[in-house]
């Protein structure tokens, strides 16, 4: 299989120490949290993103994100790697990342573009949800 | 060697080459060995390499109980389950152009029947049941006017599951149609008697069977007689009906791997067994974990199983430090799971889920506890990640959401 070395380490990292790369669940209910999930498990995957925001300025930082995947090691690891870089970002900073920059960074063949894709868009989902409620 | 810290449970996929079998095809190589083309008639060299060749052939024919003169040599089981399908299709055409599979078999009679689909044939595809199996009535149900040959597997690769070859052919011979079998996974796991079976043409490989790989065998039945239409030519070998200097190194891998299969395959099968017995206990300990295949009419050598809420190809890189294969669609190319899992009506999140543990000769009891054991580990964790584990610890029954598909 064409799994590049920081596919396989980032799906370890994240199997062996849930906790410190935010494995995990935010209430969905509660004002400051927004909720996305896509895929489905017929397909193969499904990658469910929270973020927890605070409003700043006249925008909001996202301050923690939580996150579950269902799927091949890509779609984990495509997730794990998207937290990473969404925490800290303004909304419209995280509206920017695109998939590419999930596929650059763990370097996922032609193949696997279908993970970054979805994590692409289990955070516009999140940040949709987040808008909605404020 | 480089993998040996990796357990090795893919014996489904291939077996290494029994060390008695390589030590006796290395005498067929070198100018000290035997390396003569057993065409040659004019001299020593071609006499001893045919000599060599007619002994294997005589190995071969003596595991399945065959006349050593029905043993076709072939590259492999796919070339001769392509020799009997095509071959046999093609010779009889005009008698019928209607042939019966199913939807479980493996690709290299699967494609043989689609290309035949494209000459003209009319091919039906039996669907099994929920537990792997074809069943005779279904192929009585099906057989036509026209239909020429019935094709189908004995044991699953994915599955382990068997056919009753007996009650097929006894169909078959009434009506007056071919009954070819694809055993690659059968020789030296279960008993095969074709001088009572009602078999016409059956495909073996080597390479399931600690033989090496490229090598197989076509049994071509002369009682009565079968007829089938070369697909290579070029010297007739193989009384025409497979042209090509033959590979006597290979050939005597094949036939020494087969008579060591004949006289161990009691143990080998008692050995295998009890990993069968042990996996399915401690595995089947794991909430959520099932069986794919029916139990109770399966090899031991082979155990599907899938673990719901967590996707096959995640769990392969899991188990990082054991080889096995899985159902789940993404280590293919192909994004589609199983064919032969979506074939027994599982929902196509459990055929995302399965895995292929599969037991041979030099398996040992470390390897299985070992493998039991990281699986449990494996499991749990990835459940941890799985969104679909936590709704359903949640109460959620995952067939009412509306899933976003993609």
């Amino acid at each position: 299989m064409a799994y590049s070395k920081k596919v396989v380490d980032k799906f370890e990292n994240t199997l062996n120490n849930p906790q410190a790369f935010n494995v995990g669940r935010f209430d969905p209910s509660e004002e400051n949290v927004g909720t996305g999930m896509v895929g489905a498990p017929a397909c193969g995957d499904v990658m469910k993103l929270q973020i927890k925001c605070e409003p700043s300025g006249n925008t909001h930082i996202i301050k923690e994100v939580k996150f579950k995947t269902y799927g091949c090691g890509s779609a984990i690891a495509s997730s794990s790697e998207l937290v990473e870089m969404l925490i800290g970002k303004t909304l419209e900073e995280a509206k920017e990342i695109k998939n590419k920059e999930i596929v650059d960074a763990l370097e996922l063949p032609p193949i696997k573009i279908h993970c970054s894709v979805l994590a692409e868009d289990s955070i516009k989902q999140a940040i949709e949800d987040y808008e909605s409620k404020q | 060697m480089t993998n040996k810290s990796t357990i090795y449970l893919d014996y489904a996929s291939t077996t290494p080459v029994d060390p008695r079998v390589a030590s006796k095809m290395m005498q067929y190589l070198t100018p000290d060995g035997e390396f003569g083309n057993p065409a040659s008639r004019s001299h020593r060299y071609g006499w001893k390499a045919d000599d060599a060749v007619e002994e294997a052939r005589s190995h071969v024919a003596n595991l399945v109980n065959c006349d050593p003169r029905e043993i076709v040599w072939t590259s492999g089981a796919t070339e001769a389950d392509n020799l009997a399908v095509k071959g046999l299709a093609r010779f009889y055409k005009s008698k019928g152009n209607h042939i019966i599979t199913s939807k479980i078999e493996h690709k290299a009679v699967l494609d043989p029947c689609r290309q035949l689909e494209r000459e003209g044939f009319e091919v039906t595809y039996l669907e099994p049941d929920e537990g792997g199996i074809i069943h005779p009535r279904q192929v009585k149900e099906a057989i036509k006017k026209n239909t020429i040959l019935v094709s189908l597997m004995h044991i699953n690769n994915e599955l382990g599951t068997l056919n009753d070859l007996n009650a097929i052919g006894e169909i078959t011979r009434e009506a007056g149609v071919f009954f070819h079998v694809d055993a690659a996974q059968s020789t030296g796991k279960v008993e095969i008697d074709l001088s009572v079976m009602p078999v016409d043409l059956m495909s073996f490989s080597a390479h399931k069977t600690y033989g090496p790989k490229g090598i197989g065998a076509l049994f071509v039945r002369r009682k009565p007689r079968v007829r089938i239409e070369a697909l290579i030519h070029g010297g007739g070998h193989e009384r025409g009906m497979r042209s090509g200097t033959l590979a006597p190194h290979q050939i005597v891998g094949m036939g020494e791997a087969f008579r060591i299969a004949k006289e161990e395959m009691k143990d080998d099968h008692i050995k295998v067994n009890a990993f069968h017995e042990k996996f399915v206990k401690e595995a089947m300990k794991i909430e959520h974990a099932y069986i794919n295949g029916d139990l109770n009419n399966k090899v031991p050598n082979i155990l599907n199983i899938s673990f719901n809420f967590v996707e096959g190809e995640s769990l392969i890189m899991g188990l990082k430090d054991v080889a096995v294969s899985s159902g789940s669609a993404c280590t293919s190319a192909s994004l589609e799971p199983s064919y032969v899992l979506r074939a027994l009506g599982r929902k196509d999140e459990l055929a995302h889920s399965s895995i292929r543990f599969s037991f041979g000769r030099f398996t040992n009891d470390s390897e299985v506890n070992e493998t039991l054991s990281i699986l449990h580990n494996v499991v749990d964790r990835l459940r941890q990640l799985s969104p679909l584990w936590e709704m359903h610890l949640d109460g959620i029954d995952l067939d009412t959401v509306k899933w976003d598909t993609h």
